[in-house]
């Protein structure tokens, strides 16, 4: 199945590039087995300079997101088709250099080095030459065939900063090609400049990046040195060179297995680098590496005038001491609002739509309808009707607000508030996600520097109050106790979240990092990106979360069928009647609510009739809520949390969740009991 | 042997008295000072009077001093003897939290500088004392602590010791500039900041620091960083005057 479809909707008018003629690269849709590509192509570059925006609009929704093999850092791969070519297109992590500081450097230098991608975009940020091109050195350093693309040319323009990229493709000594990705302006033209390369080969003179000539002095013996031991290391000799002056400890190890000899060597010039400067090697190289990146921004850029734009108004509004947190308060609470509105509103809509749905008794239907229609099925209406409703709204308005820089500025505010969980500014965002699912809250730590910051964000959100929970809370207790009781089990949810944040702080060992975050200037958020970017994270939870619901649900159905359900019931009494001081039926609740959360309400009301009040009084309401929304992640949230972290790590989690409901249940139905 | 060994115990003690109540060359007045030791009056302005003599001390009566340049270096190098013995006692030695401050009193005015260096480096250059306060730089003419690590005791003298005194960023008013010359930390953190852009010699500006101690806002290499506390605390610059660049 091949469809070959229409790049754009609006493409007629948009000329690219000034040309004005149609696109000519499509996407294929539909693939079914993979077809050799003529082609690869990688983009490489810092975080947020509009990368993902690029790698979008030149593969549509042709995409494949999964992880590096052995590692948690996402992998994005799409498929384009253009002017003949097959191409293949790798969107790399954002970062900043290549030295081994995480695991998306090491990710990115591995594949760029000994997968030998036909061409490299390189995208940089037009606003922040400087900072963008300390990286183009170290592309350049790598020999690689490459394109360095100027993005967001128009922001800077709003600064007063213009460029000759003229001046620069003669500085730098590969082909620029500036950009507007939001807005498709120069993508035809890169495209074209990137298969150029592909074809000819062009051979890259590096020569004109030289370091001052103590340093490249020493690079150039040593060079020398690599090259005559034929090393076979996959890298360029100047580039490892540099690597083990730097006294980079991957290279050096990698090195070192070849010949001892270059490695003292190199150890030797880079102390006696060290003793000319009074300054660590890797220092004096990324100190001589910005002032080449700063001669060269310096030469191709003009800056008219420092203008005051109306971004830095914002940014003045959004990190002031008062309205600042007044803006954070507005910007979590409005995405949440919005969330829940939007998202009831169509799941309403879409509840009605599947309105036929009703459970099979499994007496009169037997075992296996029931199976299939009330498990199988029942767990693709459940994601349906529950989930796709309320997460399509939030990641379309989190699309944007990221985009639009506001998200940093949030994240700049609240960094001392998550400092008393162990965790820094940044990881408010995916705790924010938690509120919409976990799932998807999960997936998002990866923006967190370590595993430790990430298990530690993703242990609290596992308590968060996603939209599930709220079911259950609504369910039970605004309706059947009241609503100031359900706005009380919210507000308990927070505080357990935070005094379980310091208990795990304390329980998993090592040492936070700080936050080191770029502010990005603020830009008007592309709808059509947004919601590109919401489909490609819709469709890679659809595609883990909806099978999970499928078998887990119709293996609960399955245990209810085949009648064990009852011994199960009888067994967990000691808890569920003497310790929680619920009915007995609750023991099958808990055991389907594992599947997913909401199953605790639809049970019940499936068991004894929607008139749950003449089998629970208000106590029990409450404390089944309150079991109900702690008791165990979800499935689907295991499954992610097996996926990033093992089995252990998931395993621990959801033993603290367990043991924290049943603990802090037992209690409440004592003290409650006092007060009804 | 230098100079500073000769000042009698009672110097630095008041030296450093003035540097914790007023770390950023703030005026510290004569009652805030006996107040603290729970000396007279008289006895703080006389010794403020002093102070002034050798010209560790800015007075003006009444009013109260501030820490001249010099008697700023000999205040910060007490405090951080102070504050590395603390964290010494506290991690290694395991004594109890009560007791510490007494007993690094006690050892910070006879501890050498080799010893003090000897100290930094078994901690792991530690950026604050176990009550939470800064620890001073170091005085030594290094760049960043891997340099440090590396040199042998006999290189130092070579090494030299730093003229003027450092700021730490988070320290530097909103829209002052420093210049970046020294980077407190691990290979790791150091590693990070350059990446960034924040490299010996480049010129940072801070921006903005955000209210309740949260991170700090700096320009560097026309670019914007949110730094958070305790890293801006580990990046020290040396103050630079407008017009100078």
């Amino acid at each position: 199945m091949l469809i070959l479809v229409e790049f754009s909707e609006n493409d007629s008018q948009k000329s690219w590039n000034g040309k004005g003629h149609r696109k000519k690269y499509r996407h294929k849709h539909g693939q079914k087995h993979k077809t050799v590509s003529d082609l690869t192509i990688a983009l490489a570059g810092n975080a947020n300079v509009g990368k993902s925006v690029i790698f979008n609009e030149l593969t549509g929704s042709n995409q494949i997101i999964g992880n590096w093999p052995g590692k948690t850092i996402e992998r994005a791969e799409g498929k384009l088709y253009f002017e003949g070519y097959d191409i293949d297109v790798i969107d790399l992590p954002g970062i900043y250099s290549f030295s081994t500081y995480s695991m998306e450097e090491i990710v990115s230098r591995e594949y760029i080095a000994l997968e030998k991608p036909e061409v490299v975009i390189n995208v940089v940020d037009a606003a922040v030459l400087e900072r963008n091109l300390f990286f183009t050195m170290q592309l350049l350093e790598m020999e690689v065939p490459m394109v360095v693309c100027i993005n967001q040319i128009d922001i800077a323009k709003q600064k007063g900063i213009i460029i000759d990229t003229e001046k620069l493709q003669a500085a730098l000594g590969v082909p620029v090609v500036p950009t507007v990705a939001v807005r498709g302006e120069g993508l035809h033209e890169l495209m074209e400049t990137a298969t150029e390369i592909a074809k000819n080969k062009p051979k890259i003179k590096t020569a004109k990046l030289e370091y001052g000539s103590e340093v490249e002095n020493r690079i150039k013996e040593l060079t020398r040195l690599i090259r005559s031991k034929n090393l076979e290391l996959g890298y360029p000799s100047r580039w490892i060179a540099i690597k083990l002056i730097e006294n980079d400890p991957e290279i050096q190890k990698l090195v070192k297995s070849k010949s001892e000899e270059v490695v003292n060597q190199a150890y030797k010039l880079a102390e006696e680098i060290e003793n000319i400067h009074h300054e660590p090697s890797f220092s004096v190289i990324a100190s001589e590496r910005y002032s080449l990146a700063n001669g060269i921004a310096g030469g191709a850029q003009m800056q008219s005038e420092i203008k005051i734009t109306f971004s830095e108004k914002l940014d003045r509004i959004a990190t002031h001491r008062v309205y600042g947190y007044i803006t954070s308060a507005l910007v979590i609470g409005g995405l949440l609002l919005w969330t829940f509105v939007i998202g009831n509103f169509l799941s309403g809509l879409l509840s009605d739509a599947f309105s036929f749905f009703q459970p099979v008794d499994p007496q009169i239907s037997g075992g296996l309808v029931s199976i299939l229609w009330n498990g199988a099925f029942g767990g693709i209406v459940a994601g349906v009707t529950l989930v796709i409703p309320f997460v399509i709204p939030f990641y379309l308005m989190l699309s944007l607000i990221e985009n639009s820089g506001i998200l940093t500025r949030v994240a700049f505010m609240m960094d001392t508030a998550m400092h008393k969980i162990g965790l820094h500014g940044k990881a408010l965002i995916p705790m924010i996600l938690g509120f919409g699912c976990n799932v998807p809250a999960i997936d998002q730590t990866r923006i967190l520097e370590t595993r430790r910051e990430r298990l530690l964000a993703s242990f609290a959100i596992t308590f968060a109050p996603c939209a599930a929970r709220t079911i259950i809370i609504l369910g039970l207790v605004a309706v059947f106790v009241n609503v100031w009781w359900a706005i009380a089990l919210y507000a308990i949810d927070l505080v357990i979240i935070f005094a379980l944040g310091r208990v795990a702080l304390k329980v998993v060992p090592g040492e936070s990092i700080g936050l080191i975050m770029e502010m990005h200037s603020f830009k008007v958020p592309s709808i059509s990106v947004a919601a590109k970017q919401t489909w490609v994270r819709i469709k890679s939870l659809i595609y883990l979360v909806f099978p999970v619901y499928i078998i887990g649900s119709a293996f609960v159905q399955a245990l209810y069928v085949s009648g064990i359900l009852g011994p199960i019931n009888a067994a967990l009494t000691p808890i569920t009647v003497l310790w929680l001081g619920l009915p007995a039926i609750t023991g099958i609740l808990l055991i389907f609510g594992a599947v997913r959360k909401e199953f605790t309400l639809l049970i019940l009301v499936a068991l004894v009739g929607p008139n749950l009040a003449a089998v629970l009084t208000p106590v029990q309401f409450i404390i089944l809520a309150l079991v109900g929304m702690l008791y165990i992640p979800c499935l689907s949230t295991i499954t992610i949390l097996v996926r990033e972290f093992g089995w252990k790590a998931a395993t621990s989690i959801s033993l603290a969740n367990l043991i924290t409901a049943i603990f802090l249940g037992g209690i409440a139905f004592r003290l409650l009991s006092l007060v009804f | 042997m230098s100079k500073n060994t000769t000042l009698s115990e009672n110097v630095e003690e008041y030296l450093e008295i003035l540097y914790k109540l007023g770390p950023d060359g703030e005026r510290v007045t004569t009652s805030m000072i006996s107040e603290n030791l729970k000396i007279a009056p008289a006895s703080a302005t006389q010794m403020l009077k002093k102070l002034a003599d050798n010209g560790y001390v800015e007075y003006s009566p009444y009013k109260g001093g501030i820490l001249t340049e010099k008697g700023l270096k000999i205040a910060k190098k007490v405090t951080r003897k102070h504050r590395l013995l603390e964290r010494f006692l506290c991690d290694i030695l395991k004594i109890k939290k009560e007791k510490i401050h007494e007993q690094a009193c006690e050892m910070e005015h006879t501890l050498s500088d080799d010893a003090e260096r000897a100290l930094c480096h078994l901690l792991e250059h530690p950026a604050k004392c176990p009550g939470d306060s800064v620890i001073p730089e170091c005085d030594l003419k290094f760049t960043t602590c891997e340099e440090c690590k590396k040199r042998k005791e006999v290189d130092v003298e070579e090494v030299g010791k730093r003229n003027e005194n450092l700021i730490p960023v988070l320290d530097l008013k909103e829209h002052k500039k420093g210049k970046v010359s020294f980077i407190r930390g691990d290979y790791k953190v150091i590693r990070r900041l350059l990446d960034m852009g924040i490299t010996i010699g480049a010129i940072i500006s801070v921006i903005k620091v955000a209210p309740l101690g949260g991170p700090v806002e700096v320009a560097i290499r026309g670019s914007k960083l949110a730094l958070g506390r305790d890293i801006a605390s580990n990046v020290f610059v040396e103050a630079v005057d407008e017009a100078g660049c």
